[in-house]
């Protein structure tokens, strides 16, 4: 699915990969993370392969997941302090103030005791940033952190990845088709198709991109009764 | 399959660390499964004990239906049939949560966590059901024992006094018939637990998939349940 992908993220950066449903970014942002293994090539951290041995847990990773990936059967409380409980980091009234700390930052204060499915889409993507936080992550991945939003949810969203960002200087890779979300908070983006990088650069970039699928991608529009065909069709 | 029970025999020093799940997957077990275990146990007893009563009192074997009876029960009713209860009771649930958990990202976000799926969610079920089946194997007994000998006592056409079919069951069933049923039914937890949570860990493609998940743990669960008992009826006859 994926074809000779070659990119770079710096540290403390937003980079953000965007391209159309089903080109391959979710598969993308799981071979990052180790949940599936790439047929060929490498995945590199600090010039280190994560294929050799203990590279990804000698680095604080996190991902939000688009659902959210909050564990239905536990509260949020619960699931925000799942990394610490597990790994037996701290004793359980810390970890019950961290929990709490953290869910005041993405506004979420006193849902401790909820469970995920007494929150709306918006929260439980909040509550999984403020799952992601409790790591102290080094690197932050977000997969469709805006997808089955509200306009309204998608900027707070936004703001909660841009303000993380500055606040904290964590590297965030964000993976999404909602160009609104892209342009507000990335430092450069790439746009994929079909598994291949068609442009990558500052959002400036890759706005004056002159690649015909990229510049169809920014500019697509519904218009009733057109006869429009999009490229990305022909094209396939 | 095999993998992954190796992983989970692997992973048996976390238990005491994972011991507050070990415990709610155990009462969640008996909660679910006590009342059924009860009935099904209590009428298997008596229909023993209905078909083969009339014919042995025919033929002169009164004093031996409370034997026959105790027998079947404890060797091989009471393991088999409580095992393939447990299947479609917990085996289903345990395959239907793993799965969805699968389906839902649960898992991938465990596993982004370092969190060890088969030591968060295999390992305490199959502790608790290789615990708890035993324990509700010797209770279905104990009932079906009962069920056997009211209906011995109330039935005109076997007609057997309370104590006497108890002390032919006492001459006849030796402490280690009951060892080798509830042996049985340990290792049938542990085939049902691991089918099912196997199953729910290869879930794929949403709901549809859930159910087929579901579907194959417990028919899988069933033919290994009596796959395993004839092997260890032949082991444990010798």
């Amino acid at each position: 699915m994926l074809k000779g992908l070659d990119f770079d993220v710096q540290a403390g950066e937003v980079f953000v990969i965007m391209g159309p449903s089903g080109s391959g970014k979710t598969v993308l942002l799981k071979h990052l993370v180790g949940l599936e293994e790439p047929d060929a090539g490498d995945i590199l951290i600090q010039g280190e392969s994560i294929r050799s041995g203990d590279v990804l847990s000698k680095y604080r990773l996190a991902m939000v997941f688009q659902s959210g990936g909050l564990l239905n059967s536990l509260t949020v409380g619960e699931n925000v302090g799942l990394y610490l409980s597990e790994h037996r980091l701290k004793p359980p009234a810390e970890i019950a103030r961290i929990v709490e700390e953290k869910l005041e930052v993405v506004g979420l204060a006193g849902t401790q005791e909820k469970m995920p499915s007494e929150l709306s889409g918006g929260m439980r993507k909040r509550a999984a940033i403020a799952r992601a936080l409790v790591i102290e992550p080094q690197l932050i991945l977000y997969d469709e952190p805006t997808s089955e939003l509200d306009p309204l949810s998608a900027v707070v969203i936004a703001e909660e990845i841009a303000s993380l960002n500055q606040r904290t200087g964590v590297t965030s890779l964000v993976v999404s088709h909602d160009r609104d979300l892209a342009f507000g908070v990335a430092d450069r983006i790439a746009v994929i198709h079909e598994g291949r990088i068609l442009t990558i650069g500052t959002p400036e970039q890759v706005r004056q991109s002159s690649e015909p699928l990229v510049r169809e991608f920014l500019s697509a529009g519904f218009k009733r009764n057109s006869s429009w065909k999009s490229g990305y069709e022909k094209h396939a | 399959m095999v993998i992954l029970f190796w992983r989970t025999l692997l992973a048996l020093p976390q238990t005491w660390r994972q011991r507050q799940k070990v415990f709610d997957q155990f009462f969640e077990i008996g909660n679910a499964s006590l009342l059924m275990v009860c009935i099904l146990s209590f009428f298997i007893g008596g229909v023993i004990a209905l078909q083969t009563g009339p014919v042995l009192v025919e033929r002169g074997l009164a004093s031996a239906v409370g034997g026959v009876v105790g027998i079947a029960i404890c060797k091989e009713l009471a393991p088999v049939m409580m095992s393939i209860l447990i299947a479609g009771r917990i085996g289903s649930a345990m395959a239907a949560e793993i799965g969805s958990m699968r389906v839902y990202q649960e898992i991938d976000a465990l596993r982004t966590m370092n969190i060890n799926p088969i030591t968060f969610l295999v390992l305490p079920r199959l502790v608790a059901i290789a615990v708890a089946l035993p324990l509700l194997v010797v209770f279905s007994i104990l009932v079906g024992w009962l069920g056997g000998a009211l209906v011995s006592v109330a039935n005109t056409r076997i007609d057997i006094p309370f104590e006497a079919f108890f002390t032919n069951l006492n001459d006849v069933v030796a402490i280690k018939d009951v060892v080798n049923g509830v042996f049985k039914s340990f290792i049938f937890a542990l085939v049902v637990g691991t089918v099912c949570c196997h199953q729910g860990l290869i879930t794929r493609g949403g709901p549809r998939g859930i159910g087929r998940s579901v579907t194959k743990a417990v028919v899988n669960s069933i033919v290994l349940i009596v796959l395993f008992d004839y092997i260890l009826t032949r082991i444990l006859l010798r």
